[in-house]
């Protein structure tokens, strides 16, 4: 209880304060963040980082294992995959991250409204949800990329608003149950506005399944997206998307050159596991009961 | 009594319909408060007792309008608040406030005391300065009897009683006129209550607040009511000042109630007369004809089970719905 009642210090520095805050809590959680960060930056400063160019060919280094000069190996054209896997950090965590966010901000929009004025409202969006929803996913994708073309921002925007819908249901529910307890009732007596209702007591209390929904999402849409690249739909060849290069060049190589699918798998599994922790420590920080627990 | 009450009520009625089959056809409604009318003057405690289900509670919700009523008029200082809009209802929002019976349940426990009790600062710009608003609320707090460095802390970290003092000072920062007090107490231990009534008092004295205090406990009741209301089923069948109530019940249901509280004496306990009601009481959906006590009541005539009593002033104040009064 020590670290509960100890009296906060003055905002000057908030995020510090939550940072360390995170590291002496949630170890895990800042491992998490730790991961993401790597990736992110490896995404950024790709282009300084990385040896070789992405589509830079060595018809004399083909399929090679990793070694000093080639630290993931070489493809079957002879192309180095650290490089390739660097450029597809920037693709694969962008559209990672965006398609997520993008997804989030849908189910919270659509969960809240639905759920919190109810009736006619929660009838009419909850029967659309539910029309969506009866459709397969991967049918909606191939019909929605055949006719806009295939892209990065085609695919956030359809994974955006697949996953956002879906995820609408969650939060609905979420909010119907907050929604029912006598602090909304206080404060609506209290003469607050609907705006602050649902931004200052809603919101705040359906965080944890938002933030669950989000980091879920993350991983969710990078391998959806690896999906779509393996059927043609997704990012177009050659732009390296780890997605591309396990279900492409990874899964034809299996036995000759594992390293081509152990790589980019293992980035991913990295990212998600990372983006995971860093949502459970974030949701267990945010909620004042679980302050000073473990 | 040239002033006009702070509160009156007039003849409310708040029925719940109850609909049935595909077309939401309305076959019924529970009529949780079926013609109930009061006044509260200034300054005063007025007491609202009854069993579970009576409509003290719905009554409470009515006045706050959190309920819409099905007929009659709430008069709030003089204006009649029963169908003003939302927008044209803000200002009393802020006059008549509500304490809960659950606080832990009425408090938001992702908001630190002081940003609660701050908050309907913020909704009713009572303090736009944000320094003010937190000296006011840690003000609010040693008021209730909390320590101000508690302000940082969350509900959770609280006791009853103190999430009973801080939902207090949460209904003060409005500095309200009317504080509707829905059984307050009922949640906290014996001892606690006490120092909880007793603070209700004081702050009533320091503010000249006004409280509807419902209840179903009948020595708090008497020890903070000016006057009390007896509901029964949806009505008020008693209402008089305090020592006129205790000393002299005048309704049956009242008398029963009242004997039913048990005396701390064994002796005088075994030997004294009770009154005692048999059966339950009848649904609220088909309130029974007549006298709606009539069924359970050992005095009931013919006449109780056809014309339906009417409040009627006895004495000094005190008004009995009972054709036998």
């Amino acid at each position: 209880m020590s670290a509960a009642i100890e009296v906060a210090p003055v905002r000057r520095n908030a995020f510090l304060a939550g940072l360390i805050r995170l590291i002496r809590e949630k170890p895990l959680g800042a491992i998490g963040l730790a991961i993401v960060l790597v990736f992110l930056v490896c995404g950024i400063f790709a282009d300084v980082i990385a040896p070789y160019g992405i589509n830079q060919i060595s018809p004399v280094n083909r399929l090679k294992p990793p070694s000093a000069r080639f630290w993931f190996g070489t493809d079957h054209l002879g192309r180095d995959m650290f490089s390739r896997i660097l450029y597809g950090a920037q693709l694969s965590v962008i559209i990672g991250l965006s398609a997520a966010t993008l997804a989030t901000l849908i189910s919270v929009t659509l969960g809240i409204v639905s759920g919190y004025f109810g009736g006619r409202i929660d009838m009419l969006v909850q029967r659309v949800v539910d029309a969506w929803m009866s459709f397969p996913e991967l049918i909606i994708l191939i019909v929605v990329v055949s006719v806009v073309g295939p892209g990065m921002f085609q695919v956030i925007g359809i994974l955006g608003l697949t996953f956002g819908i879906g995820g609408s249901r969650i939060i609905r529910g979420a909010v119907v149950s907050v929604r029912e307890n006598m602090y909304i009732h206080a404060t609506q007596s209290m003469g607050a506005t609907t705006t602050r209702v649902l931004l200052r007591h809603i919101l705040p209390n359906i965080m944890a399944p938002v933030l669950v929904l989000f980091s879920t999402r993350v991983g969710a849409v990078i391998l959806v997206e690896s999906g779509l690249s393996f059927l043609g739909f997704g990012v177009p060849p050659p732009a390296p998307t780890w997605g591309g290069m396990l279900s492409g060049s990874g899964r034809t190589y299996m036995y000759l050159a594992p390293w081509l699918a152990l790589a980019p798998g293992l980035c991913l599994t990295c990212v998600v596991y990372g983006i995971n922790m860093l949502g459970d420590a974030l949701r267990d920080l945010l909620d004042p009961r679980m302050r000073g627990s473990r | 009594m040239s002033e006009t009450p702070l509160l009156e009520v007039d003849n409310i009625k708040v029925h719940f319909p109850i609909y049935k089959g595909v077309i939401a056809r309305q076959v019924g409604a529970v009529k949780a408060v079926d013609g109930v009318s009061f006044s509260v003057n200034r300054g005063e405690t007025l007491g609202l007792v009854g069993e579970s289900g009576c409509g003290k509670s719905t009554t409470g919700l009515a006045v706050l309008r959190m309920l819409s009523t099905t007929a009659g008029t709430i008069r709030f200082d003089g204006t009649d608040i029963t169908h003003l809009s939302r927008a044209a209802l803000r200002p009393f929002r802020r006059r008549i406030q509500m304490i809960y019976q659950d606080p832990f349940g009425a408090l938001d426990p992702r908001m630190t005391v002081g940003q609660l009790i701050a908050e309907p600062m913020i909704v009713h710009n009572i303090e736009p300065n944000r320094a003010a608003r937190d000296t006011r609320a840690r003000d609010l707090l040693s008021m209730v009897g909390l320590r101000q460095d508690m302000a940082e802390r969350y509900i959770h970290e609280f006791s009853g009683g103190q999430r009973q003092r801080i939902g207090i000072a949460r209904a003060l920062a409005m500095q309200p006129d009317l504080l509707i007090c829905d059984e307050p107490v009922s949640a906290l231990d014996v001892s606690i209550q006490a120092q909880i009534v007793n603070l209700f008092q004081d702050l009533q004295a320091r503010f000249g607040l006004t409280y509807l205090f419902i209840a179903h406990d009948l020595a708090v009741i008497r020890h903070i009511s000016d006057r009390i209301a007896v509901m029964y089923l949806g009505r008020i069948v008693e209402i008089a000042g305090r020592e006129a109530l205790y000393d002299h019940p005048k309704h049956p249901y009242t008398q029963a109630l009242l004997a039913a509280v048990a005396i701390p004496d064994p002796d005088i306990e075994a030997t004294r007369p009770h009154i005692t009601v048999t059966g339950e009481v009848p649904s609220a959906l088909n309130p029974p004809p007549g006298c709606r006590f009539h069924p359970r009541c050992p005095l009931a005539i013919d006449r109780c089970r056809t014309e339906e009593p009417q409040l009627r002033d006895m004495s000094n104040g005190q008004s009995v719905a009972c054709h036998l009064a």
